[in-house]
């Protein structure tokens, strides 16, 4: 519950009077304030420099170690006031957390020492607020990973026991660890290079004999260039199969981007040993030998450069298609204007849009090659709303493309694509959590509630001591404010598990016999939760019986629930109680005819029989049943 | 033929290039457009600040000593620093303490009773008088106020719809998840319980004397009054 909201938790009390009369049952009672403090000033010394504020603010968050009893550890006899060893810098975030509900990340603050101070006080960063959340996780996320490319360095120590296989992968991975990496790494870099440079040099134009025309060198020495042809290629057939057999995952190394590359690298030159007769898709032979050119990218295992380029324009996907897109309306939009406008004009170039399209594009990139020129006045004015506009669209997404390549160059990091989806989620998932967990909250008290009660009255002071969990009276009070609210409307809060098996279950459940018992109840006076009175109760009516067929039986006993007595029910998975053995899977007779004490709670999978039986055992033999019988003496 | 198209579209032209103008003497704030006043004025709505009566006043009007106005003032101001506290942000607070239902409805009628001026905002003195009538007052007030939470439009009856009304809202805050399967007749049912019990002539309304007569004389009621007595 947020902080400021405790300060109208009496206001809500209050106004729950509102609901009394329309209540037919009685109410809990309320929880005492024990030992009751005046509001008092409580001094914070933290490094010498003095905080105050009021009890009652720390209080707010009993789970840390302000508004526990952690603090008392602290206190100095002499002063009067709590001295703490600590930064009372970030001490004042802290304590404004307790003042305002919300936790800020300054943003001078040092991470790792922001973390410290708040891991010392017990605030969980997670309920920093959303002004700094952003802020906050970026800073992490950068701190974490620069520890973790420390650690990456100091990686490379080879480990003993590697495989051969392993090796040969590292090896390709990593050049620089042993001396034969760095050879192949250089041999393979050497060789692309001389095919790249092959494939380019093979059209130049070589020196002709006189009565010739000019051949291109690849012609002229066909037998050189197809040796080198081969050797490169041999090179990386064999450098590929190298790699496929010393990757870790075979399947995920074939479809990743390099290993496509290189096949598409070096396939053209099979496909061409098997065409080679054929006259007929010779022409499309030599189209495939374009795709020669994708040796270059085999440059990118050995530069890091061009790998981030690459991860750039991933990440800028976004931006470049808005690039595109706008830029292809207004192509659309400016070569329509021009052509309409052209029309009129004789030996006009527009000739259609389509061909107008060249000219648009040619003028709104600036470049202006003049081969198409409008002539018409009304042209010549669209021409250059045209070459304006276009200056515009182009510079508007190209700012974010070169940060976003700064960015990822001077961090070095891998491609973050889903941190929004994942902050966002992340986000969502704080609010959902923190709504279930005050409902939640809610239940679990309850359970434990009653059970601390029960336990009181058995005299087990050891057990009672152990298991009477600390909530604050803020909490307490809380909930005794939605326990009152069941008691007027005659229904009980559940958890959403057992609400969607009820729900099922309501079909099969002969509701209407039970809601006239709820009805007569009205009548039936005394407190409810008293923990100290006892009374009979009817037994349990046999049209329940087959209610403990089904798993969800619970409901039988319902109609007791808001009577003051029926057996308490205890989740067998809930916390580890060891005075009372529960075990799971044995159904247990359930005792409804001795004195007991009241409520039903939340789900139990386990169905307890309604057999009659004798009066109530005590909870010290309780071994073989799964339903904790008190009796309230 | 030639002549016309090329006027027709220099006419256009020359549109394009004069809305152009505009538009660029419009962004240099030379030409107003006239729709930026308006903003202002919710500034000068929101900037309001309200502050109490003093000290000693709210001490001789409600029943609270000057310790517990100061605790409440302090909380008070610390949720809503303008000093007054409106239904929304009344329903929001609210809200909180029933993370399972929907408490706007009932807020809604809540907010009404403790503006007992009906200015739309509820002061903290409305919060303090009327929390002096839930904490410290009579039964006999308590009950007139609770008369006047169902009592919707204030003409002194409570007809079967406000109670309805009252009713659903009460159990909307319970929420979706609870046992028994909250069904659709169930305020209903409970709304013609109500009216068994308080509707002493059978007029189909209950009025104030009919509703303080009937809680004295139910036990649990009279007990219930008392629960939240120790609250401050």
């Amino acid at each position: 519950m947020a902080a400021g909201v405790a300060a109208w938790l009496p206001f809500a009390r209050a106004a729950a009077i509102g609901w009394m009369p329309v209540a037919n049952l009685p109410m809990p009672v309320a929880p005492a304030e024990k030992n009751k403090r005046q509001d008092e000033l409580i001094i914070l010394n933290v490094s010498g420099r003095r905080f105050q504020t009021w009890r009652n603010t720390l209080d707010r968050y009993p789970d840390t170690l302000l508004g526990s009893s952690e603090k008392e550890f602290f206190y100095n006899e002499e002063t009067k006031e709590y001295f703490f060893d600590r930064d009372p810098d970030v001490f004042r975030s802290v304590l404004n957390f307790y003042r305002t509900g919300k936790l800020h990340y300054p943003r001078y603050e040092c991470i790792s020492s922001y973390d410290e101070e708040l891991a010392f006080f017990g605030i969980v960063p997670e309920i920093i607020g959303d002004c700094c959340y952003e802020e906050y996780k970026d800073r992490k996320r950068e701190n974490a990973e620069r520890l973790m490319d420390d650690q990456e360095d100091n990686k490379d120590a080879k480990l003993p026991n590697m495989t051969f296989r392993e090796t040969m992968w590292r090896a390709f991975e990593n050049p620089h660890t042993s001396t034969m990496a760095l050879v192949f790494y250089y041999v393979t870099g050497f060789f692309i290079a001389v095919s790249v440079i092959t494939n380019v040099v093979e059209t130049v134009p070589c020196g002709s004999a006189p009565n010739q025309k000019e051949v291109p060198c690849g012609e002229r020495y066909t037998v050189a260039f197809f040796c080198m042809d081969t050797a490169c290629v041999m090179i990386f057939t064999v450098e590929y199969l190298m790699r496929l057999f010393a990757a870790p995952s075979r399947y995920r190394f074939m479809r990743s981007v390099m290993s496509i590359i290189d096949v598409v690298a070096i396939l053209p030159y099979y496909i061409g040993l098997v065409m080679t007769d054929n006259e007929d898709v010779s022409g499309a032979f030599v189209t495939l030998r374009v795709f020669r050119v994708f040796r270059i990218f085999k440059f990118s295992r050995h530069s890091q450069g061009l790998r981030i380029l690459g991860y750039t324009l991933k990440s800028c996907a976004s931006e470049l298609g808005f690039l595109l897109f706008s830029l292809t309306m207004a192509i659309i939009i400016f070569a329509t204007v021009m052509f309409y406008a052209e029309k009129g004009s004789s030996s006009s170039k527009f000739t259609s849009i389509p061909a107008s399209f060249w000219y648009t594009i040619v003028t709104m990139t600036t470049l202006g090659y003049g081969d198409m020129v409008p002539k018409t006045i009304a042209g010549k004015i669209f021409g250059s709303i045209c070459s304006l506009s276009g200056v515009l669209v182009i510079a508007l997404p190209v700012p974010v493309i070169v940060s976003n390549f700064s960015r990822i160059y001077h961090q070095n990091q891998r491609a973050d694509k889903r941190r929004a989806q994942k902050v966002q989620k992340a986000r969502l998932a704080r609010i959902r959590i923190s709504k279930t967990g005050s409902s939640n909250a809610f239940l679990h008290s309850k359970r434990n509630g009653l059970f601390n009660e029960a336990l009181e009255l058995t005299g087990s002071t050891e057990d009672e001591k152990r298991l009477s969990k600390s909530t604050s009276l803020l909490e307490s009070q809380h909930h005794h404010l939605l326990h009152c609210l069941e008691k007027t409307t005659n229904h009980e809060f559940v958890d959403e598990q057992y609400y969607q098996q009820s729900y099922l279950e309501g079909g099969l459940q002969n509701y209407p016999s039970r809601s006239p018992s709820l009805s007569s109840q009205d009548g039936v006076t005394g407190t409810c939760c008293t923990r100290r009175t006892k009374k009979h109760h009817t037994p349990l009516p046999n049209a329940s019986a087959p209610a403990h067929m089904q798993p969800l039986t619970h409901t039988h006993t319902h109609p007791q629930g808001l009577q003051e007595l029926s057996t308490i029910h205890i989740q067998p998975l809930s916390t580890s109680r060891s005075s009372l053995n529960m075990r799971v899977d044995e159904p247990a007779p359930l005792n409804c005819q001795s004195s007991q004490i009241t409520t039903a709670i939340i789900s139990i999978p386990t169905p307890p029989v309604t057999t009659p039986e004798g009066d109530a055992h005590l909870p010290a033999g309780p071994a073989h049943q799964n339903v904790v019988k008190v009796s309230a003496l | 033929m030639l002549s016309m198209n090329l006027e027709g579209l220099e006419m256009i032209a020359v549109l394009v290039v004069v809305v152009l103008f505009v538009k660029v003497l419009e962004q240099f704030g030379l030409l107003e457009s006239g729709y930026d006043d308006s903003v202002e004025d919710e500034l000068e709505l929101s900037a309001v600040r309200h502050r109490p009566e003093g000290l000693e006043q709210l001490e001789a009007q409600t029943r609270f000593s000057r310790k517990e106005l100061q605790i409440l003032y302090r909380g008070f101001k610390n949720e809503c620093p303008s000093g007054v506290v409106n239904e929304d942000t009344f329903k929001d607070i609210y809200a909180q303490f029933f993370p399972q239902g929907d408490a706007s409805t009932y807020a809604h009628f809540l907010f009404n009773a403790f503006d007992t001026d009906h200015n739309g905002s509820v002061s903290f003195e409305d919060f303090v008088m009327g929390l002096s009538i839930l904490l410290r007052g009579t039964v006999q007030e308590k009950l007139n106020w609770a008369f006047n939470l169902y009592d919707i439009n204030k003409d002194g009856y409570i007809t079967k719809e406000e109670m309805l009304d009252i009713m659903k809202a009460i159990y909307d805050m319970m929420g979706k998840c609870t046992y028994p399967v909250l069904k659709e007749e169930t305020p209903r049912q409970h709304v013609e319980v109500f009216f068994q019990k308080m509707d002493k002539n059978k007029d189909g309304v209950v009025t104030i004397d009919e509703f303080i007569d009937c809680c004295q004389n139910d036990e649990n009621i009279m007990r219930s009054m008392h629960l939240f007595e120790n609250v401050l």
